[in-house]
């Protein structure tokens, strides 16, 4: 454990019931020292940001395989930032076209992590941005 | 007053999530931070929810905060789930069963890892509960890691105590057995749906009358299915009930004296700790462990002098 812990919400959106991805990101978290909420399947938007911020996390993950990304993101983002609170880092996971990570890469999502992504880089990418 | 605290006194929920967290980092910023919003505090009925893990205790957290709700009252939420004693990650997941509760703007939730602690709380538990009171909150629900017999911390941090149990809990021996059953001031007895449960809540109504009042109050027992949410309207009358009993005869200012003695003990404990464990008390240990083991002095000696320098 090196420098303060760092809080993540890992949040499915949306109707998407697809969350063995999220599940797995968050136990290796967890084996990282992380500290991670989970939001459980088919959250609002809103629901999404009022969690964040009452848990008060340095990072919010969106797994995302519904394909209503371009729709849930910015929704969140906006969100955030009408709340004052868009200083959290926004991140997601999924199945998300080149063109569309980097529309919403645009519009403010830190990161983005397809199939095959190494959990340690993941790991390494936040404790790196978090500091 | 410093700026963070006044929005939390406005009841501001990112001041409020980020006083927590400073709290819970125990950054030099937050006994200031403290000592501002604690005019403001105790003003909560604090309820505890504690139990086996897998018993329902969130679920009926989630209940119970509805029932609150429903009654006009703010609720506060706080969370506390098992982190790793190893890596010091956590997964907290007791929100998932809250979720109809997250569109609400007058519940505010917040999950905290045990930090690998015995005793089903985290260090900041005690000060999590004020900053929700002094952001305004009329109840707040503590829930417990899940708990063994001998974890009864809870009990130090709030006004009422819920042990929730299930049909598999174990038999009546086990209910007349020391620690966690002696805080129960309200036991839930949980997924009541289930085979054994009225053979349990027989042996433990029975268990339960034979003790008889302690202070004047009988624990009570309650079936519940937290799922469906039956029974929870009972759950919430004993609480109730046990609130008005506390307000009686001065027992509540009675209780929280008690706790704060604890407190007080626990704070000026870690302050001794924290000394013996930085110069110049680091080397006093040192040297008084070199006497000690080469005899020339013995360890009852040796600590009480320790204690006279520090």
């Amino acid at each position: 454990m090196s420098g303060r812990k760092i809080r993540v919400l890992i949040a499915k959106v949306g109707l998407d019931g697809h969350d063995r991805g999220a599940k797995v990101v968050a136990r290796a978290l967890r084996d990282a020292g992380i500290e991670v909420i989970y939001t459980g399947l088919h959250r609002t938007p809103d629901e999404v940001v009022n969690t964040a911020i009452q848990e008060d996390v340095d990072v919010l993950g969106i797994s995302s395989l519904s394909g209503a990304h371009l729709t849930i993101f910015p929704k969140v983002m906006d969100r955030l930032r009408e709340r004052g609170a868009d200083d959290i880092l926004v991140v997601g996971g999924g199945i998300i076209s080149p063109a569309d990570r980097e529309a919403l890469k645009a519009k403010g999502l830190a990161f983005f992590w397809g199939p095959g992504t190494h959990t340690g880089d993941i790991i390494a990418c936040l404790r790196e941005a978090v500091k | 007053m410093s700026d963070l605290a006044g929005r939390v006194l406005r009841g501001d929920v990112r001041a409020a999530a980020r006083a927590i967290s400073l709290i819970e980092r125990r950054e030099n910023d937050a006994a200031p931070l403290l000592a501002a919003l604690y005019p403001s505090t105790g003003g909560a009925y604090r309820i505890g929810i504690t139990g086996p893990p897998g018993a329902g205790k969130s679920t009926l957290a989630a209940c119970l905060a509805t029932r609150f709700r429903e009654a006009g009252r703010a609720v506060g939420v706080l969370a506390v789930d098992i982190a790793s004693p190893f890596s010091g990650g956590a997964l907290l997941g007791d929100r998932i069963r809250m979720q109809g509760l997250s569109g609400d703007p007058s519940v505010f939730i917040r999950s905290m890892g045990n930090e690998g602690l015995p005793g089903g709380l985290c260090r900041a538990a005690r000060d999590a509960i004020r900053v929700m009171e002094a952001m305004g909150k009329d109840v707040v629900l503590v829930e417990t890691a899940g708990v063994g017999q001998t974890d009864v911390d809870v009990t130090w941090c709030v006004d009422a105590v819920v042990l929730t149990l299930v049909p598999e809990s174990g038999d009546e021996i086990q209910v007349l057995k020391a620690g966690v059953m002696e805080i129960a001031d309200v036991i839930a007895l949980n997924k009541s749906d289930r085979p054994g449960a009225a053979g349990l809540a027989g042996e433990l109504a029975e268990s339960l009358h034979a003790r008889g009042k302690v202070d004047g109050w009988e624990t009570r027992l309650v079936r519940t299915v937290g799922t469906r949410g039956d029974g929870v309207g009972e759950l919430y009358e004993a609480l109730r009930a046990y609130s008005c009993h506390l307000k009686a005869e001065d027992r509540l200012a009675v209780l929280r004296e008690q706790q704060i003695r604890r407190e007080l003990n626990e704070r000026v404990e870690a302050r001794l700790a924290r000394r013996l464990d930085a110069a110049p008390g680091r080397e006093r240990l040192r040297r008084a462990a070199a006497r000690v083991r080469a005899g020339e002095d013995d360890p009852y000696n040796a600590s009480e002098q320790l204690l006279r320098e520090l």
